[in-house]
């Protein structure tokens, strides 16, 4: 309803207003920065060294050369990109359960170790995760989890906790007490309310949390530059930082790491936008 | 039977008044706040309280930490390179919102409309938000190679700079990838927050014979009054974290003509092996955000994200 008042007031004005030209001049030019590198990028990954050298550099390359992405798949990339999956659903899965939990502990009880603990993770919203790095590097190598993938899941489940529950028990607030109250009448334990009706009802904003924690994580580069050495080790955006270094000369070979660690998240923004939107700006763009 | 009686009480007590005979004792609630609990305070609180701890210590990194007082804090305080990662900090914290505020607003406003190609250009808008900082970085690394580049490309000469290696130019470029890379965030910020705006409003303004430009400065900027306080808070405080998209596009130079606080944190502790002083870095960069938080806040009342704060 709201939608098609709105659409109908815009179209009234745009008959009896005179045309936005300043937003219209403003929309097209930003369009041109957008797109132009993203034009360069993904064209530069379809020539070979040689046309990068030689061919004007905006020019399509015709016919496209697949020389860029067969020596990246041959460094090893695929093993990187399987990295970066592991560390993302490995801190993905268990942020969005303890996150769930804790907000149902947090919004149905009322003890002292709750009221703690919510303040806690307030806390914890207001500190920049990069200065603690270096207690954190410490607290890795005690526990000789220096260079695994553990050693990045470990902190980013901390590190995603604290938004998790303040999403998820802003939305379980809003179930309503009655529907608690009669789960409990027939018998029902916490356990039991918290998967079979808060669960359900809480399923959006687990799903924004999830896409939420997932990109942070996908994305993460500090965590990976100082908890991880081997090359068997890098996650995607290390492995883009290491290939630049290593083929510094074969820009579409870097470019062509760059397009394919982008992938996932494109095709996530191609079938679930709206989704992958509210994940983005989890608790501020409502 | 405990939990039942807890539970009762916890449910049925109106609003938050804390029922005092559940206050202490440990319930099954209480077992499943312990998992996210137990990571938090392993992972993130002790941490926090560790920065503390090791600005006080001599530590290289490998071998054994040791007491050393205030020698970092000295060491930091008397380094003139400090204050220029100080003084950078702040002024790209203040260039980038001069330069995203406008631009992020006009956008937001803009692709709040209904119109089919403003919804269709959002789409292509919010494309560099599905970038790392990294791949971003990178790009833009070889975007700006003056020969094989975007200048070449558009032949146009004056874009063919040395953009990385002069100091002035590399602040100039660090601006603007950040500029290229968090606008689309804050334009999705506004376009909410102008979709709230009532449109009653609007009519009203109009049957005033307010015109659009009246209606932009009389309505919709004070309407936005809160996003453009959550925005710029997240503008704010997000420049003190740039990490990665500098690391990887300048490294903090040249020389250090980029070397921000959080990469002088990075480059003392983990290149020059001090990680007391960057301990000490760090906290500095804990405070800066803290008071830049609670400044904002204190300068726009409550804001949304507080107000989602207090009821948690």
């Amino acid at each position: 309803m709201t939608t098609m008042t709105v659409a109908g007031r815009t179209s009234a004005t745009r008959v009896k207003g005179r045309h936005n030209y300043l937003g219209g001049l403003l929309s097209w030019i930003w369009l041109a920065v957008i797109i132009l590198p993203i034009y360069y990028v993904v064209i530069t990954t379809f020539k070979n060294q040689g046309d990068y050298f030689s061919s004007n550099p905006l020019s399509l390359p015709i016919p496209p050369s697949f020389t860029a992405y067969s020596q990246v798949i041959k460094a090893d990339i695929g093993l990187y990109f399987m990295n970066s999956v592991i560390v993302t659903i490995g801190t993905v899965v268990p942020v969005v359960l303890f996150g769930f939990l804790a907000s149902y502990a947090i919004v149905r009880g009322n003890s002292r170790l709750l009221r703690y603990s919510r303040w806690l993770f307030l806390l914890g919203l207001a500190i920049p995760l990069q200065a603690t790095i270096i207690p954190i590097y410490l607290i890795i190598t005690k526990i000789h989890m220096y260079d695994s993938l553990g050693a990045l899941i470990l902190p980013s489940i901390a590190f995603g906790l604290p938004l998790t529950v303040l999403i998820l028990s802003n939305f379980l607030r809003d179930v309503p007490k009655e529907l608690f109250e009669s789960m409990r009448l027939d018998g029902c334990t916490d356990w039991q309310m918290a998967w079979r009706l808060a669960f359900p009802l809480t399923r959006p904003a687990v799903v924004t949390v999830g896409i939420y924690n997932g990109l942070n994580v996908w994305n993460g580069f500090l965590f990976p530059l100082i908890l991880t050495q081997s090359p068997d080790k890098r996650v995607m955006p290390l492995a883009l930082w290491a290939f630049q270094g290593e083929y510094s000369v074969n820009i579409p070979a870097v470019l062509a790491a760059v397009v394919l660690s982008t992938v996932p998240i494109l095709v996530l923004y191609v079938v679930g936008r709206r989704q992958l939107l509210s994940g983005l700006t989890a608790g501020f763009g409502k | 039977m405990s939990v039942l009686t807890t539970d009762t009480e916890a449910g049925t007590g109106a609003g938050p008044a804390p029922a005092p005979a559940a206050a202490s004792r440990p319930t099954r609630l209480d077992l499943l706040v312990l998992p996210a609990l137990i990571f938090f305070i392993a992972f993130a609180f002790i941490p926090m309280i560790g920065v503390l701890l090791l600005s006080f210590t001599d530590w290289d990194g490998i071998s054994a930490i040791s007491f050393a007082g205030f020698a970092s804090w000295r060491q930091v305080f008397t380094d003139p390179g400090t204050y220029h990662a100080l003084w950078l900090t702040l002024a790209l914290m203040i260039v980038t919102w001069l330069v995203q505020t406008p631009i992020s607003l006009l956008l937001g406003v803009f692709v709040a409309g209904h119109q089919r190609y403003r919804a269709a250009l959002a789409v292509l808008y919010f494309l560099p938000l599905l970038l790392s900082s990294a791949a971003v970085a990178i790009a833009f690394k070889s975007l700006l190679d003056p020969n094989f580049g975007l200048a070449a490309g558009l032949h146009l000469p004056f874009l063919a700079q040395d953009w990385l290696g002069d100091p002035t130019l590399a602040f100039v470029t660090v601006v603007f990838v950040i500029a290229w890379q968090f606008i689309p965030f804050h334009t999705l910020i506004y376009q909410g927050g102008v979709r709230q705006i009532p449109v009653s409003m609007y009519e009203a303004a109009q049957i005033d014979g307010a015109g659009r430009i009246r209606q932009f400065f009389s309505i919709t900027i004070p309407q936005l009054k809160y996003t453009i306080i959550t925005s710029s808070t997240l503008m704010l405080v997000g420049s003190l974290t740039y990490f990665d998209l500098i690391f990887v596009l300048t490294g903090g130079g040249p020389g250090d003509a980029t070397r921000i606080l959080a990469l002088d944190m990075y480059i003392t502790g983990f290149k020059a092996n001090q990680m007391g002083a960057a301990s000490v870095i760090a906290l500095i960069l804990v405070v800066f955000g803290l008071a830049l938080t609670l400044g904002i806040q204190r300068l726009g009342g409550t804001d949304r994200g507080a107000s989602q704060m207090e009821g948690m």
